[in-house]
């Protein structure tokens, strides 16, 4: 594969560049689904392409094709060229690479079953088990499952030296349930929403989510929500699960620390940030619980934000974020350290495949769990009022990351420290700020889970990216509830 | 480019591989390119090439599909082999159908390549970078001028896609596509303005910049308003955005699978009688084209007549579904309407090229200001999600100009909003409506819809900025 990215990186040098990084990628997915008892869904992919990236006339161009004879890779990254050339013509300053030692690596996720090694009849098998299960239940009007497996194989190489070979699986897994009664739609997932657990695994993740033993269990939540009271609305102590606490992280935590929203990169798409640099080692963004950090190494766990170098051969780092509730990093590539007076990339650039340009995202921005031994349940037994939100079923944040909205699928009111009576439509509103700082616990390790986000967009063309987010349950006080059926129809 | 002819021989030899009762395939792919600026400056510029192939087999009820970008005969060999790997382990669907044969295919009163308006522009697929980059300092010129900061995005592409299968269906569909986005910056507010066309000509990057910056200067120093229902004049890309949301509930599959807000609705007035929707490839403000993921012609669809819920869409096996479940008399016709999503699939069918009819007397947003007493008028709306599925209550924020409107006048910017607000309930409050014009936003599809003055729109929350 180095002959590819020989060629790209001579004729970048050739017309000009300054710098120059080609990324030879070779995808393999396959996603199965099933509905109410039929296959929804059976498809293979790969995909194969080159992407080169330069530096010239002191601004970046990119080009990308999935035709890899000589003269074709060659075009390309003469395109590259040109294309920064016209760059150049509307710049301020020219752009600034922090320093990156060159090295050669190979690296691959730890799989110990390759999931493309699993025979089709036996996946299909377990999905139609699981919707057995779900559909034995009477009051099921839909079930869906899904099972999906990547694997992503990359060349990296660059005009300073770097070569890179890295191998990354992806294994995801879950499953839905519907109930469509009088005027209500009630839905359950598991092990989350939205596509269910995601990690960089192997086939071993299929096994450890336990989903058909869960199955019955999630049918029989969807179904008595129909007779549940609706949550109420005012101001309340909450518990998150970890799923949902992992999303409030994604959002109010990971997409504001992104040293490209900060500086105004993203403004016309994805939006900028409250976390101005103004903010760094000053605000207190959490309480003295909230430790967050942001890590992409192996030692963090089988994240989708884990891997050995980024996409533009940075080694995996973790960054400090939040350290006893003050706010103490971004994340950042090479042409934005500068901005926080870092000598070196944080090591968050990645692309979604060959044909995207690596732009900052999140690894794995997890908070780490309490050091005293704290568990779900007697978290639960020490609150005296508040209302338990598991299992997220929507999102939304304002374009800085102030103000946002989750709906979860169920929750329980919690009296005198027992879960008392079933609550259906729970939703929970705040200011990121005035949140984080409301924690008063969460769980310690034993809680901890680290879920997998598949599909997180960002970027134009937009990205979809995979990130990992570590929580434990955590309670939050005087958090406004039911806000989003307040009025609404 | 890849061109029809390739596409087939390609098609030739896939079918040759197969050993199936069936085989499909569906090309895609094309040239694009996207110039990023912020902060004044372009700070990303990209282009790529890039072409694939997805091959659906069928062995006697069992269906699966492989893609590629590979075209070499090895890769050809391989991607057939995995599609029918997957599909001959399935246990047989006894509801599923053959593959549509041209003459089921094209129908009567479908849209056929012949009857829809031109999509493609030599103008727009020869758009270089340099021209890209020219137009782009155009627009940070003007935000120079202003003393503010340009952010934004300027694309062109030139794609392709065909349907081919076993049963002699052979369609094929190029377009050009060009679109500008630009948000203008001021210390404390912000303007947004987007348009797209095929036709790069039809872009006016000046005058989207300067509409972009009066919106920021004349937002500057926002005030808080209480969170409350107000009466909102949206503008059409804010319209697009939020109905958006609507619009996958209105294929067959979604009554079938009982998942769609118009379970038990369709028939009955649910919106306002100024409410009138179609889906309609052949319209000139529409783009895309004229047939589905099974090579279904798309035929045009009257969806709402007067508030009413006439029609669904459908492809070809959910309309076969329909025909026979329990919902059959209580949904309008049933046919297959060319609106299928490439098999197989979870969803089923949408209407993707939505165009809301225009009312007798169309108002500018300059009119349903001046007629307003008390009211806000939003630019944009952003990270909408559905809050609860059967009332369609949607929850999202307002973004770059959001301003107060007092005794017909705008005021002044306001701080920005988060709304959770009903479909229902927002589509039988419509009070004014404009002349549907080609909308892009950010949250939904592009369509041909009306900026909309809507009374008791339901602001929940106020953010800080």
């Amino acid at each position: 594969m180095e002959q590819f990215a020989d060629w790209a990186l001579n004729v970048a040098a050739l017309r000009g560049a300054s710098y120059a990084d080609a990324r030879l990628v070779e995808n393999r997915s396959r996603a199965l689904a099933t509905k109410n008892g039929r296959v929804a869904g059976a498809s293979d992919a790969t995909f194969l392409g080159i992407g080169v990236r330069v530096i010239a006339d002191g601004a970046w161009g990119f080009a990308a094709s999935d035709n890899l004879a000589r003269k074709a890779v060659e075009d390309t990254a003469a395109r590259a060229v040109a294309i920064a050339k016209a760059s150049a013509k509307v710049k301020q300053q020219p752009v600034r690479l922090a320093p990156e030692k060159p090295c050669t690596a190979e690296w691959t996720t730890p799989c110990k079953v390759d999931p493309f090694t699993i025979s089709i009849e036996q996946n299909l098998s377990l999905l139609s088990q699981v919707d057995q299960e779900l559909r034995s239940v009477k009051g099921v009007t839909l079930a869906e499952t899904s099972m999906n497996f990547q694997r992503e194989e990359k060349w990296f190489a660059s005009s300073e030296g770097s070569k890179i070979h890295q191998t990354k699986y992806s294994t995801g897994a879950g499953f839905a349930v519907y109930a469509f009664a009088g005027n209500d739609i009630q839905k359950r997932s598991y092990p989350t929403s939205y596509g269910g657990q995601w990690q960089s695994k192997g086939y071993e993740l299929i096994n450890e989510l336990e989903v058909v033993e869960n199955a019955r269990r999630i049918s029989e939540e969807c179904l008595a929500l129909h007779k549940a009271d609706q949550c109420p609305e005012g101001a309340f102590d909450i518990i998150l699960d970890s799923s949902q606490l992992g999303l409030q992280i994604h959002e109010s935590i990971g997409h504001p620390i992104e040293l490209d929203r900060v500086l105004g990169m993203e403004a016309n798409f994805a939006g900028t940030s409250f976390l101005t640099l103004d903010k760094l080692s000053k605000l207190r963004y959490g309480s003295d619980l909230v430790n967050v950090v942001a890590d992409a190494r192996q030692e963090h766990g089988p994240g989708l934000g884990t891997f050995a170098f980024d996409d533009e051969g940075v080694p995996a780092q973790c960054t400090p974020i939040i350290s006893n509730g003050l706010f103490t990093g971004y994340l950042s590539s090479r042409d934005t350290a500068h901005a926080i007076g870092a000598n070196r990339s944080g090591g968050t650039l990645r692309a979604e495949n060959w044909n995207r340009l690596p732009i900052i995202r999140m690894t794995n921005v997890s908070i780490l769990p309490g050091v005293d031994p704290l568990t779900l349940e007697q978290l639960i037994s020490s609150t005296d009022y508040g209302i338990l939100m598991q299992t997220n079923k929507s999102w939304s944040i304002d374009d800085k990351r102030y103000n946002f909205q989750f709906g979860c699928e169920i929750g329980w009111e919690i009296k005198n420290g027992k879960r008392t009576r079933l609550l259906k439509n729970p939703s929970y509103s705040g200011i990121t700020t005035e949140f984080w700082n409301s924690m008063d616990a969460i769980c310690s390790k034993d809680e901890w889970t680290l879920w997998g986000t598949p599909n997180c967009g960002k970027g134009q063309p937009q990205q979809v990216m995979g990130t990992g987010h570590g929580a434990a349950p955590a309670r939050f006080l005087n958090i406004k509830v039911g806000t989003a059926y307040k009025g609404s129809t | 480019m890849l061109t029809k002819d390739q596409a087939a021989a390609i098609f030739s030899k896939l079918k040759a591989y197969a050993a199936t009762d069936e085989v499909e395939a569906t090309f895609y792919g094309g040239q694009s390119a996207l110039t990023r600026f912020a902060n004044n400056t372009i700070h990303q510029n990209v282009a790529e090439e890039h072409y694939g192939v997805s091959v659906r087999t069928t062995f006697g009820g069992r269906t699966a599909r492989a893609t590629t970008n590979k075209f070499d005969d090895s890769s050809l060999q391989q991607v057939v082999k995995a599609s029918a790997a997957l599909a001959q382990v399935q246990e047989p669907d006894p509801d599923q159908l053959s593959m549509p044969d041209t003459a089921e295919a094209c129908g009567k009163t479908a849209a056929s390549p012949s009857n829809i308006p031109r999509r493609y522009f030599d103008q727009t697929a020869a758009t270089t970078a340099d021209d890209r980059a020219q137009a782009v300092e155009t627009m940070v010129d003007i935000a120079r001028h202003y003393k503010l900061t340009a952010a934004g995005i300027f694309a062109t592409s030139d794609a392709i896609e065909g349907v081919f299968n076993s049963r002699g269906i052979a369609d094929w569909h190029q377009q050009t596509s060009s679109d500008i986005s630009i948000t203008m910056l001021a210390g404390n507010s912000s303007g947004w303005q987007k348009a797209n066309s095929p036709n790069v000509g039809d872009l006016d990057p000046p005058r989207l910049a300067e509409t972009a910056a009066g919106k920021a200067l004349q937002s500057a120093n926002p005030s808080p308003l209480p969170a409350g229902k107000y009466t909102v004049i949206l503008e059409p890309a804010a319209v697009l955005d939020i109905i958006g949301f609507m619009f996958y509930d209105f294929g067959g599959l979604a009554i079938l699978d009982q998942r769609s807000f118009l379970n038990n609705r369709i028939g009955k007035r649910i919106f306002g009688e100024n409410i009138n929707i179609s889906d309609d490839v052949a319209h000139p403000l529409q783009s895309g084209a004229p047939f589905d993921g099974e090579g279904m012609r798309r035929k045009r669809v009257s969806l709402v007549e007067n508030g009413v819920v006439k029609r669904l869409v459908y492809a070809r096996g959910s309309a076969a579904k329909m025909t026979q479940s329990e919902h059959a008399q209580n949904v309008g016709l049933v046919e297959a309407t060319g609106h299928g999503f490439p098999l197989p699939n979870e969803m089923g069918e949408a209407p993707t090229n939505i165009v809301f009819g225009g009312p007798d007397q169309p108002k500018t947003v300059d009119q349903m200001i001046a007629s307003t007493d008390r009211g806000v008028l939003v630019t944009r709306l952003w990270y909408i999600r559905e809050v609860d599925p059967y009332e369609k209550i949607l929850t999202g924020m307002t973004r770059d100009g959001t301003f107060y409107i007092e005794n017909g006048k705008l005021r002044h910017g306001v701080l920005n909003f988060r709304f959770n607000e009903s479909l229902l309930h927002m589509l039988s409050n419509v009070e004014e409506m404009g002349e549907p014009v080609r909308a892009s936003g950010e949250e939904s599809f592009d369509m041909v819809v009306p900026a909309m003055k809507v009374r008791e729109f339901n602001f929940t929350e106020v953010t800080k900025f």
